[in-house]
């Protein structure tokens, strides 16, 4: 009954109420927005490379090398010799190795020598593999398969030629060897978007009238003979690495860290997406501080709320009282109205903020690439909305704990 | 309750606001015997709140004794003393009696919510709301609206029901008719002295307007039993 009460009081000053619990709504919406994004961001970020072991470059920061090898961000200050390549991909523990060679654009995109095997390796987003739209993968020397997003951003389409450009923001084009487009990778979300992925042996290919990156002038190798010519690169840029059995991997990683030939780099990729996330996390959380200011503030705004209705409210108080309620019953009243607004607003903002998902999800995944799940809400998610409900309750206290004092000295005879 | 006690006494009682040196109030001796009926007359400003604040234990007094139904109130501690108020008794005011958003039924019913053993005399307490609105002559359809959508007279009469369900044995109204006009005021009078004559119960309301005096079993002046007592501030 007393709860019937609450809510007939609440809905007696619908305007106010539904003011306030609107304001919590778009506060909870915010938050949880904010941390569904955080958390898919990072999922994301963390789902870049899957089924990978190890990754190995020439010895540099493991951040550095995470970041050229995966997300195509920097350069490589050095190349993995191919003889050392070769020694870690004999090694026992080694099932299979993937050498990437990086180092050549197309327009703003970066261009990647590969071999076949990429495409059965490479997981992302737990364990999916890479999937294409059109066309097929990598059979003739100048085939290239491209990135979803080269695709949409350069209008490609299968069959449509690509030339290739020295190095990164050149004005050098290997227009002598011009490549066509293979297939296209299905929309993964992560930095393979955004490259195009060429033969191991057409990089080699595009370069067998370069020396020290630059081009021999006055000699042209006609495509004819180097098709013919033995395309085994000198070296690679990186390699990402899978073992036979998880147990081996800190004896391999061990093994090519102080491989002697050669100072080589070999890191765990959870390892370094995680020092990675440690980096690029400080901004969402800023964010999320924010957004836990807003919903501190739309409290506040309740708390105001009832402090500047405890006037008008005083004859109410009187009723109650005169009708046997102990001043600690308002008290409690109070605090009951200031939650059942915080859970009005906590379950209008779960609305909103699914409502939105609904809409926004397919605009993010294609837009930026960032999956938002829709599921039911998680622990973390209920922990939040019944703290907000809590909170609600804590700050009201304050009104309440004047509205107690109001009605005991008040009493039954409130004269206004 | 002791069966010969009376529904109220005062003895030698003297009260003072805190804060409020300047108003207090003294009563010698007064008493309500079971199921009488008493008007007491008093204007504005006489200590007539202060005397009913007294009565119904939102205040206790310095000195003396005040008792209803044979227990002196100032004895109970402050949680027990809301809980008996809502026991013992049924208090109507001059006006603004209900939550205006609560229905009518709930605003009858609220009294019984902090009276355990109020709400055991009624049965059933819906149906015992709506015998009490049919008796005070409100319509069938009053019982389900909300209490803010009445008139001032449909008001008081819903405060006589929340009063008087549950038959505690004192019911103290403070000016209840001063809101109505001369005709709605003898009907309901009419009404509310038929409604406690039923239950039994003592009925002390307190009134600037001694025409209402005739249906009484005694009418006091307030002046004869309560000594204010004002210093110039």
């Amino acid at each position: 009954m007393i709860l019937r009460l609450a809510i007939g009081s609440l809905l007696a000053r619908a305007l106010t109420v539904g003011m306030t619990v609107l304001a919590i709504a778009l506060s909870v919406a915010l938050f949880l927005g904010v941390e569904k994004v955080r958390t898919g961001a990072k999922a994301s970020f963390a789902d870049t490379i899957s089924g990978t072991d190890l990754i190995v470059g020439a010895r540099s920061g493991s951040v550095q090398l995470l970041l050229y090898s995966v997300f195509r961000i920097g350069n490589a200050t050095n190349n993995v010799t191919w003889e050392s390549y070769r020694d870690i991909a004999t090694r026992p523990e080694v099932d299979w190795i993937v050498p990437i060679s990086l180092g050549d654009s197309h327009r703003q995109f970066r261009v990647m020598g590969t071999t076949p095997a990429f495409f059965e390796h490479y997981k992302y987003r737990g364990g999916r593999s890479l999937g294409l739209s059109g066309g097929h993968g990598l059979k003739d020397l100048y085939d290239a398969v491209i990135g979803a997003e080269v695709a949409e951003t350069l209008g490609y389409e299968v069959g449509d030629p690509i030339v290739v450009s020295h190095g990164l923001a050149s004005f050098t084009d290997h227009d002598d060897q011009p490549f066509r487009v293979a297939g296209i990778v299905a929309r993964t979300g992560t930095p393979v978007d955004r490259t195009v992925i060429v033969s191991l042996e057409a990089i080699e290919a595009i370069h067998v009238d370069w020396r020290s990156g630059a081009k021999i002038p006055g000699r042209t190798t006609p495509v004819e003979q180097i098709r013919q010519m033995d395309l085994t690169p000198q070296a690679v840029t990186a390699a990402l690495v899978g073992v036979k059995s998880r147990l081996q991997v800190f004896g391999l990683q061990r093994w090519i860290n102080e491989y002697p030939e050669e100072p080589l780099l070999a890191v765990l990729p959870g390892v370094a997406l995680q020092e990675l996330w440690q980096i690029v996390g400080v901004a969402e959380t800023a964010l999320l501080a924010v957004s836990a200011m807003v919903v501190v503030t739309a409290l506040l705004g309740m708390m105001a709320m009832i402090f500047s209705s405890l006037n008008e409210r005083r004859r109410e108080m009187a009723i109650w009282r005169a009708m046997g309620a102990r001043p600690a019953t308002i008290l409690g009243l109070l605090v009951l109205e200031a939650a059942l607004m915080a859970a009005a607003g906590a379950v209008l903002g779960l609305g909103l903020l699914y409502g939105g998902l609904v809409i926004a999800q397919p605009l993010v995944d294609s837009a930026f690439g960032l999956w938002l799940p829709i599921g039911w809400p998680d622990g973390r998610e209920l922990a939040v909305l019944g703290g907000v409900i809590v909170a609600a309750g804590i700050v009201s206290l304050l009104p309440a704990l004047r509205a107690y004092r109001l009605s005991l000295a008040d009493g039954m005879m409130v004269r206004i | 309750m002791t069966p010969d006690a009376p529904a109220l006494s005062l003895e030698e009682v003297r009260f003072r606001w805190p804060g409020r040196a300047s108003f207090g109030l003294s009563v010698p001796g007064f008493r309500v015997a079971p199921g009488e009926s008493v008007l007491l007359i008093g204007e504005s400003g006489s200590g007539k709140s202060t005397l009913l604040s007294l009565i119904c234990g939102i205040v206790t007094a310095e000195a003396g004794q005040v008792c209803v139904g044979g227990t002196d109130i100032a004895a109970l501690r402050a949680g027990a003393r809301d809980r008996f108020r809502a026991e013992r008794i049924g208090v109507i005011f001059q006006q603004f009696n209900l939550l205006p958003y609560a229905s009518v039924t709930d605003n009858i019913l609220l009294p019984l919510r902090f009276a355990p053993e109020r709400r055991r005399r009624v049965a059933d307490a819906r149906a015992e709301s709506a015998r009490l609105c049919a008796a005070l002559g409100l319509a069938e359809d009053i019982p389900g609206t909300a209490a803010g959508r009445l008139s001032v007279g449909q008001q008081q009469r819903v405060a006589v029901a929340r009063a008087l369900i549950g038959e505690p044995p004192l019911i103290v109204a403070d000016e209840p008719t001063s809101a109505l006009d001369a005709a709605t005021q003898d009907s309901f009078l009419g009404l509310l002295f038929g409604q406690v004559a039923a239950t039994g119960s003592s009925l002390l309301m307190v009134s600037h307007d001694e025409r209402l005096g005739g249906r009484f079993d005694r009418v006091v002046p307030l002046a004869e039993i309560a000594r204010a007592e004002r210093r110039a501030a």
